[in-house]
């Protein structure tokens, strides 16, 4: 466990679970980035310029981070563009599909006891092991 | 104002990313890569995340559910209950999509900020995927009796 680091991880899901309550409690609304995000564009959703702004606030947030000097690096990806772009379209037709992501059903839906979120999250999280094993141990990584 | 809090949540929720480093695919697909606990190079951090965030949401939530939203007329909980096949279905995509690159919505958001050309693409893949569900003539089917909280006020 080489790479494991409890206490940054400890701090930012707590930070995590505080911007989840507050944005229940300022504005009512479960702080699922799938659904943010999708109601940003999809025309049956309303409050466009919250959505925006959260997202707004996602973006600006590795931004300060760098600025006072926190290290904030690119992201490795798969050298493979088909594979990003199939993992993201897999992504984002799959959150829609199931109504939620990480953090709509994994924070938000399994902090309220929802059963519908607690299967979710075991379906996505043993699906993502299994690809991870495939990826990584059968066929190398891309 | 509520886009000035949905900003700040937004803000408290990419620091939460940064700092647990859940922005980093390399820490998901550690945590994801349960073939590593015999070698000892599993990464156990993302458990740690969701359940200090589980903790605080969880106590939060309590906390919040009786009152009134601040600066909206009502809470807006999500509705639905039913485990039926579009949740298995999408969190089955959803988590084939998570373990090929490691990011999940929120933190491929976040990464916009780094200007990395691969996760722009990711992310336009993620909205068209997005926008296709929207569009895809089943889905009116399926959550026809909830046509605004499908949409709004869904799981997450």
């Amino acid at each position: 466990m080489a790479n494991f680091s409890p206490i940054s991880a400890a701090i930012g899901g707590a930070l995590i679970g505080l911007s989840a309550v507050l944005l229940m409690l300022f504005n009512g609304r479960i702080a699922g980035v799938t659904g943010i995000m999708d109601g940003i564009f999809n025309p049956r959703a309303d409050g466009r310029l919250w959505r925006a702004a959260f997202v707004a606030g996602l973006i600006a947030a590795p931004l300060a981070a760098a600025f006072l000097g926190y290290p904030v690096a690119m992201p490795p990806m798969p050298g493979s563009t088909i594979v990003i772009a199939v993992a993201g379209l897999l992504v984002g037709f799959g959150t829609r599909l199931s109504n939620g992501c990480t953090s709509g059903h994994g924070i938000c839906g399994i902090a309220r006891l929802s059963p519908r979120s607690i299967t979710a999250t075991m379906v996505f999280m043993a699906a993502a092991i299994v690809v991870v094993a495939l990826t990584h141990h059968v066929f190398g990584g891309f | 104002m509520p886009a000035l809090a949905s900003l700040l949540c937004g803000f408290i929720f990419g620091l939460g990313l940064v700092i647990s480093q859940m922005v980093s695919p390399t820490k998901v697909l550690g945590f994801l890569d349960f073939f590593g606990i015999p070698s000892g190079a599993w990464d156990p951090s993302l458990a740690v995340v969701m359940a200090a965030g589980l903790a605080v949401t969880g106590i939060g939530y309590a906390l919040v559910r009786p009152r009134m939203p601040i600066f909206a007329p009502q809470n807006q909980w999500p509705t639905l209950t039913a485990i039926d096949g579009p949740l298995l279905g999408g969190a089955l995509l959803f988590g084939i999509g998570w373990g090929l690159v490691g990011l999940c919505p929120g933190p491929a958001i976040t990464n916009l900020a780094t200007l990395s050309p691969g996760v722009f693409v990711f992310v336009i893949a993620m909205a068209i995927g997005m926008a296709g569900y929207d569009l895809w003539p089943a889905r009116a089917a399926v959550y026809a009796g909830h046509k605004l909280s499908g949409a709004t006020a869904a799981d997450g």
